[in-house]
């Protein structure tokens, strides 16, 4: 169980926010990091060089948080291996079907006011919300 | 101008400086929002997702506080027009709700819902060195590959 801590989760989610801004307004492009990742996958020609370049700047990003907020990265992958097996082959192949994952659907379509954005965020979380409480009531 | 044409610019001269900037900015600063939300910690996420409770509601607040920066940003970009640094911008063209947006997200969610991790937490996470991390965006890679150039033949 984690501590809810609204401040870090606020100030975060207002950088992501910033993060998407700066893309639309000065490149013209959605960040949605499935889509992102996905012309990489597919060797799109000429479209190579962006992606991997925001790609690269987003770890990045990561790297220089311990030094900068002074604090360790948790990341708890506790689970059996196999879990993020399937999980992680669900995930790409989701987000391409539905066109978008958390970033490019939650974020930007949603503050684009974009219909299909917020069908398919309201879908993803209520699919989450029920695949977590099948998996918890099966291992209780 | 056509993306073909765009596509070729950029090509032979490659990204200018200020396009660079944006990327590279705009990179950094969403993998410092991931880390300091904290939600590259799949615990966060599935203490979200857990509605039996304990419940945690930090991604609610995530999303809140991405939302009042980017809703305005976005309205702002729709009476733009053209992008700041580009000849115009690159929005997805689809409108209608179709069967495959739909199943798409089911996909995902479920996932989502296993694993607690959603693709940009995945890469920002790659920085712990933790193999079930490896392994996740490795699948992940593999899922967006069987997608693109098996299933989406089939459709």
């Amino acid at each position: 169980m984690t501590e809810f801590s609204f401040i870090s989760g606020f100030s975060g989610g207002t950088l992501i926010g910033l993060a998407t801004v700066l893309m639309i307004l000065g490149n013209g492009r959605i960040t949605g990091i499935s889509g992102i990742v996905g012309g990489v996958v597919n060797r799109e020609k000429g479209q190579m060089s962006w992606r991997l370049i925001f790609i690269i700047s987003l770890m990045v990003g990561g790297a220089i948080y311990p030094w900068l907020w002074r604090q360790e990265m948790v990341v708890d992958v506790s689970a059996h291996w196999s879990l993020y097996i399937i999980a992680g082959l669900l995930v790409g192949i989701g987000t391409r079907m539905g066109g978008g994952c958390t970033s490019g659907h939650g974020i930007c379509g949603l503050a684009r006011f974009s219909p299909r954005s917020l069908v398919a965020t309201l879908t993803f979380i209520a699919s989450a919300v029920v695949t977590h409480t099948l998996v918890r009531l099966v291992t209780a | 101008m056509t993306d073909q044409v765009e596509q070729e610019v950029q090509v032979r001269e490659g990204i200018p400086v200020a396009n660079l900037l944006i990327l590279v900015s705009s990179g950094i600063l969403f993998g410092l929002g991931l880390s300091i939300s904290e939600m590259v910690n799949p615990a966060r996420v599935l203490g979200f997702l857990n509605i039996l409770g304990p419940w945690d509601p930090t991604l609610a607040f995530v999303m809140a506080g991405a939302l009042l920066v980017a809703i305005p940003g976005f309205q702002y970009a729709r009476v733009m027009h053209k992008p700041f640094l580009a000849v115009s911008f690159n929005l997805p063209g689809k409108k209608d709700l179709d069967k495959k947006l739909i199943t798409g997200a089911v996909v995902f969610g479920i996932g989502w819902g296993l694993a607690g991790i959603c693709p940009g937490p995945g890469l920002v996470a790659l920085n712990t060195w933790q193999t079930n991390v490896f392994v996740f965006v490795a699948a992940m890679l593999v899922g967006i590959w069987l997608h693109d150039r098996v299933l989406a033949r089939f459709s």
